[in-house]
């Protein structure tokens, strides 16, 4: 395990659903940067099979290889490539909010701490 | 720059070198037009469209890919012949080859490069505000 003992047990779910999210926001960010590139397989991971497996007890690493699957076209392209704008478009913005979502969570968490420690 | 071969490729580095790509393939879009039209003597002197071709770059250690420039070829269209016998180019048929460049193909490319370029910076503007947020934790 990546995370360290009392950061699992400060942050809870959130640390590692904030790790799997930024990672699936480098991937998404791939995806768009290779629009045009022939060939080219969309890649995506599955948010909820990776954290579910972080849960379990998994690696972060290994999570994220077992819930990264190839993009399913909705239409083909000729050129191979199977990125599809609007799909990642989604995507990417559905992870974004995630991700704040997820942030939230952890600064309230901090302010949370915080406001113990100094006893306000 | 970062990338494959120095140091890990981050979100940074994908996001950069994709603009890189857009932006040479505008710039293909741009020399083809300003080709347009443009006449020569022989079948080999004149212009051929210029066409980048992208490929795939992954970087093994993060799991990103980003973009390269493969190459940029000349597109083997044959050139149009016209008569023309009164152009000081003209051949012994009197005969002129001008480019063979589609300007609708060449615009249609241009606003597809731009819109995709918009779509890079948007994303990684996005991506940037997620990291400042996380740093700066308020």
């Amino acid at each position: 395990m990546s995370q360290s003992a009392s950061s699992e047990s400060l942050f809870g779910i959130h640390g590692a659903a904030l790790e799997l999210r930024a990672t699936r926001l480098n991937l998404l960010s791939s995806n768009i940067a290779n629009a045009a590139t022939p060939g080219y397989k969309a890649r995506d991971i599955d948010f909820g099979a990776a954290l579910k497996a972080r849960l379990a007890g998994a690696s972060q690493s290994q999570a994220e290889a077992g819930a990264t699957l190839y993009r399913v076209p909705v239409m083909p392209s000729l050129d191979g490539n199977t990125v599809e704008m609007a799909t990642e478009q989604t995507a990417f913005a559905e992870n974004a909010v995630g991700y704040s979502a997820t942030l939230e969570f952890i600064k309230n968490r901090v302010g949370e701490v915080t406001r113990a420690i100094k006893g306000e | 720059m970062a990338g494959p071969g120095n140091t890990p490729l981050t979100l940074f580095g994908v996001t950069g070198r994709a603009m890189s790509a857009q932006l040479v393939r505008m710039n293909a879009a741009a020399s083809n037009l300003a080709n347009a039209g443009n006449v020569a003597s022989s079948d080999a002197a004149a212009y051929r469209p210029l066409r980048p071709v992208f490929a795939e770059e992954m970087d093994r250690r993060t799991g990103l890919s980003t973009v390269k420039v493969q190459g940029v070829y000349r597109t083997d269209t044959s050139a149009v012949r016209t008569h023309d016998p009164d152009n000081p180019l003209a051949d012994a048929n009197g005969d002129v080859w001008a480019a063979p460049v589609d300007e609708n193909a060449e615009m249609v490319e241009m606003m597809e490069a731009s819109r995709q370029y918009q779509n890079v910076v948007e994303a990684m503007q996005t991506a940037k505000q997620l990291m400042l947020d996380t740093m700066r934790m308020k």
